[in-house]
């Protein structure tokens, strides 16, 4: 099963009388349980790209298939739908709702959502979560009473509430010390690899890199190499 | 929602400036409202009072009842109309009352009536009144003799009315000829005469205002006819303190809309990249703009509440002769017009809210 498709995409923006093309036919396949590194220098298209694939932007063209779910044509209330039952984002700033608790922080998922599962079965859920996340004693702490690496690991968490098909990461080491990150990074393998979700990772960190089962270089827009991780 | 209370719960310290503001604006409203209500209830309860569907003054009286004055000749021609059923004089003069025991005169306002209104019992023997309860403020009590006017006329009180006022002078019910006594002696130049008074009330089935045309067509306008509703608004200063507080008061609700969504628009800024964060993982704006709204309702209401308790002790501190008066009605419109505000003042908030970008959250690269 494919977690993640992306047949021909480009975007281009608009400025002024100009083209700037933020993608270019970008082809990218995720299998179901693989995880990739997204790298490339500042402004080559990585945000474009996990953007798109999140539903956060829509393509100029090309075809956008999510777990199997053909989201291109989406409008914005079909999108916000996709992402909140579809894809989990962990952030390059933590961005955590300062003044819920941990477990509050996760159980945001599914209220904005609209709640699917029940409230209990969410709440055993969240904690569920914060235990395998090593955060079993921190469930009721606001984010300020939280470690940087903790409140990392809340907001996978978060993104592992809606068991997404595909999450994706955007630079979630800049934040945190050599040390936290690889604990963070550790732990982002472990749980995405064992729950069979597919991930992409966008970094400038080599490092982090060799976490991943594939690692795709993105210059100018262009998907324009592909090599293999040292996971 | 949750989030909005959650919010709410763990950070009251935040919406402490918007609620501290709003709770004076509610303590302005309601004295403002209190004030008003005082001054229309005091000023109009004789008139309010009338079981009658009309007021007929004498035509050059400019819907003064004052000024007004009409003979039997006039009543003869109001009664022969089809269709009124009733018709009752009623004169009113408004004396200084010297009151046993206290210095300082009490303002009274002495009527000589026929039909008794609502509230008012059957007309009281010739030198004994009804006294309205606002003059228990002057010291007034029952089976006192007050002193009334230069020649100190002396009316017995015979016990007690309430809300039956007339500009603001507190009422003192009497039989017609002991009116005339009192009027006639302050005002010596111009008596009237037996079956003479300075307005009548008519009563009717059907439309007050064709009532009113049918009157002053018989009289050969010789009358001015006023419903009872437009009587009561005629009453002097009236129509003008309704229209200066209601403005002030209207004023007053655009303040209130204008901090909320000056706080909730400064707030929503604020919160910009959480909820930006928040749409990337699935909210809809909806939803935000839901959570912004029950926030400026609860701190409305909290105020409300807040304000209200403060009113209600301040008013309690004041003078008995102050004229304000808090009545569940304005308290209600008060606080629904607080709410409403409210709400309006929240939802400048959903422009800026629909306007976050979700791909905001997500990085600052191409």
């Amino acid at each position: 099963m494919t977690a993640l498709q992306l047949d021909h995409v480009s975007k281009v923006y608009r400025s002024g009388d100009d083209d700037i093309v933020a993608l270019d036919d970008a082809n990218l396949t995720v299998a179901a349980d693989e995880m990739i590194g997204l790298i490339g220098p500042s402004g080559s298209g990585k945000t474009t790209l996990i953007s798109i694939a999140g539903g956060l932007l829509t393509p100029t063209e090309g075809s956008v298939l999510v777990g199997g779910e053909n989201i291109t044509g989406y409008n914005a209330k079909e999108l916000t739908r996709f992402r909140g039952e579809q894809v989990g984002f962990v952030f390059q700033t933590v961005n955590l709702v300062p003044f819920l608790t941990a477990r509050e922080n996760l159980l945001v998922v599914g209220e904005l959502s609209g709640g699917r599962a029940g409230r209990k079965q969410a709440t055993t859920r969240a904690d569920q979560l914060l235990d395998e996340l090593g955060l079993g004693h921190r469930h009721d702490n606001l984010p300020r009473q939280l470690s940087g690496g903790e409140r990392q690991r809340v907001a996978v968490g978060r993104a592992l509430m809606n068991e997404p098909k595909l999450v994706l990461f955007d630079e979630p080491t800049s934040a945190l010390d050599t040390h936290l990150g690889e604990q963070v990074m550790d732990l982002i393998r472990s749980e995405v690899k064992g729950r069979g979700t597919a991930a992409v990772i966008v970094t400038h960190d080599a490092r982090v890199t060799t976490y991943c089962d594939r690692v795709v270089t993105i210059i100018d827009g262009r998907l324009a190499e592909t090599a293999a991780a040292s996971a | 929602m949750r989030i909005a209370l959650r919010e709410l719960r763990r950070r009251p310290g935040r919406f402490g400036p918007v609620t501290a503001a709003l709770i004076l604006l509610t303590v302005l409203l309601l004295f403002l409202g209190g004030l008003l209500d005082g001054l229309y209830i005091g000023a109009t309860g004789a008139l309010r009072a009338q079981r009658a569907a009309v007021v007929v003054y004498s035509a050059d009286a400019n819907d003064s009842i004052i000024r007004s004055r009409l003979d039997t000749t006039t009543r003869a021609q109001i009664e022969r109309i089809s269709g009124v059923t009733a018709v009752g004089g009623l004169g009113i003069s408004l004396l200084g009352a010297k009151v046993p025991g206290e210095t300082t005169l009490a303002d009274a306002a002495v009527i000589g009536y026929q039909r008794p209104p609502t509230g008012v019992p059957a007309v009281p023997p010739p030198g004994d009144a009804w006294a309205d309860r606002r003059l228990e403020a002057f010291g007034v009590r029952v089976g006192q003799t007050l002193r009334l006017g230069p020649r100190e006329v002396p009316i017995r009180v015979r016990g007690w009315v309430e809300d039956t006022n007339y500009l603001l002078q507190g009422s003192l019910w009497v039989a017609p000829d002991t009116w005339r006594r009192a009027q006639n002696a302050s005002r010596p130049d111009a008596p009237f005469a037996a079956g003479e008074f300075q307005v009548f009330v008519a009563d009717g089935p059907g439309d007050p205002g064709v009532l009113a045309r049918r009157i002053d067509r018989a009289t050969g306008n010789a009358t001015a006819t006023l419903t009872k509703d437009a009587a009561v608004l005629a009453s002097p200063g009236t129509r003008q303190q309704k229209s200066t507080f209601n403005g002030i008061i209207g004023v007053t609700f655009v303040v209130v809309g204008l901090v909320v969504a000056l706080f909730f628009a400064l707030l929503t800024l604020e919160r910009s990249p959480i909820y930006g964060v928040l749409k990337a993982i699935g909210t809809t704006t909806r939803r935000l703009f839901a959570g912004v709204l029950l926030q400026a309702l609860i701190v409305a209401t909290a105020a409300f509440l807040i304000g209200g308790l403060i009113t209600l002790g301040l008013t309690s501190l004041l003078p008995a002769r102050i004229p304000i008066l808090l009545v569940g009605s304005r308290a209600i419109t008060t606080f629904g017009g607080i709410l409403l505000t409210a709400a309006i003042g929240g939802a400048i908030s959903l422009r800026r809210i629909a306007r976050i970008d979700p791909v905001t959250a997500i990085g600052t690269g191409t």
